[in-house]
């Protein structure tokens, strides 16, 4: 499976959840599946994924926040690991999905391949697993700020640069809240 | 007005701007005005392990509709550049910036020098407004006013706050 499959997987179990999701490829398959006001396409800034959900965690208590990010994003963020697991927001769900290469810049390996990141966010303190092994709607649910790792192969589809302004994500995304 | 100490300066124009949620990575310079913060309980602080990391979590809180600021020293703000740029800009969503400008008269470290010298001129590289108040009175000032900018200019806004400020 590839990550469009993966994410196509995700959000068969996504409702009224707001969505933050990884910059390139993620976010531009993502609006190809399922374009929504609920999703925040990142345009810019790779490896913030994670800290955008966790802020926005903490100020919407009442929702629940799912972060689609990737392998070589949480490698470039790795300290986003003991900050999100110091806040324990129980409204935040974090998937990885790990297909261990940086797939919007051609697929180069990242050192992530051979890592078990699920591990690592135990290790860590997180509630962790793997997405395989889950129902990922009741880990959504159970107040409980969980890691999820999803395991995947490279490539990525033919999906389209998204044709929305950064600002008009916003004003969407910020409209239903 | 009632004589603000330094800190309380800082505290008094963050409520006064209604910043309701803070990130920080300490300064010595900081302490005072950190425990304060922390004392609150109308604001949601949160320390990070690195600045850029803070600048998407105020980009979060922004979107939950929080009014956001980050705390830290002038450092910091070459550890975020990407990330002001390519998200709080590109989506042009204020960030009220308090910077402990260190690197400046009277400092005694020397690595803290040369990105002290160029945190002005990296701003304004950046095209970013920033103030250097020399007193509390205009901290207090600055500080209070500065939400206000960045929404309207849709750019984060700094305070520059200097050694001898404090």
């Amino acid at each position: 499976m590839k990550r469009r499959d993966a994410i196509a997987k995700i959000m068969e179990s996504i409702d009224n959840e707001l969505i933050v999701c990884n910059i390139g490829f993620p976010s531009r398959e993502l609006y190809d599946l399922n374009d929504r006001p609920e999703n925040f396409y990142m345009i810019g800034s790779m490896g913030l994924a994670s800290s955008i959900g966790l802020g926005l965690a903490l100020s919407q208590p009442e929702k629940d926040i799912v972060v689609i990010d990737g392998d070589g994003a949480l490698l470039m963020n790795m300290g986003s690991l003991v900050t999100i697991n110091a806040c324990k927001a129980k409204n935040l769900t974090w998937i990885v999905i790990n297909n261990g290469a940086y797939g919007s810049t051609g697929n180069q390996e990242t050192y992530a391949k051979d890592l078990n990141l699920s591990e690592i966010a135990g290790s860590v303190g997180f509630k962790s697993y793997d997405f395989n092994e889950i129902n990922l709607k009741e880990k959504i649910k159970d107040d409980k700020c969980n890691f999820i790792s999803f395991e995947c192969e490279a490539g990525n589809s033919t999906a389209p640069i998204i044709d929305l302004k950064p600002t008009a994500i916003k004003k969407r995304f910020m409209d239903i809240l | 007005m009632v004589k603000m100490d330094s800190s309380e300066a800082i505290y008094n124009g963050l409520k006064d701007a209604g910043i309701d949620f803070i990130v920080s990575v300490p300064c010595v310079n900081l302490t005072r005005i950190l425990n304060m913060i922390d004392e609150d309980e109308d604001i949601i602080h949160i320390p990070v392990t690195r600045e850029e990391e803070g600048i998407g979590l105020c980009a979060g809180a922004f979107l939950g509709g929080k009014k956001t600021a980050i705390l830290m020293q002038n450092s910091g703000l070459g550890n975020s550049i990407n990330a002001l740029k390519s998200l709080t800009e590109l989506y042009e969503m204020p960030l009220l910036m308090i910077m402990s400008h260190r690197g400046t008269e009277g400092e005694n470290i020397c690595g803290q020098v040369p990105m002290g010298i160029s945190t002005p001129r990296i701003l304004s590289a950046m095209d970013y407004q920033f103030f250097k108040p020399g007193t509390p009175e205009g901290a207090y000032e600055d500080i209070k006013n500065s939400w206000e900018i960045s929404q309207e200019s849709g750019k984060p806004v700094s305070v520059l706050l200097e050694i001898k400020y404090w």
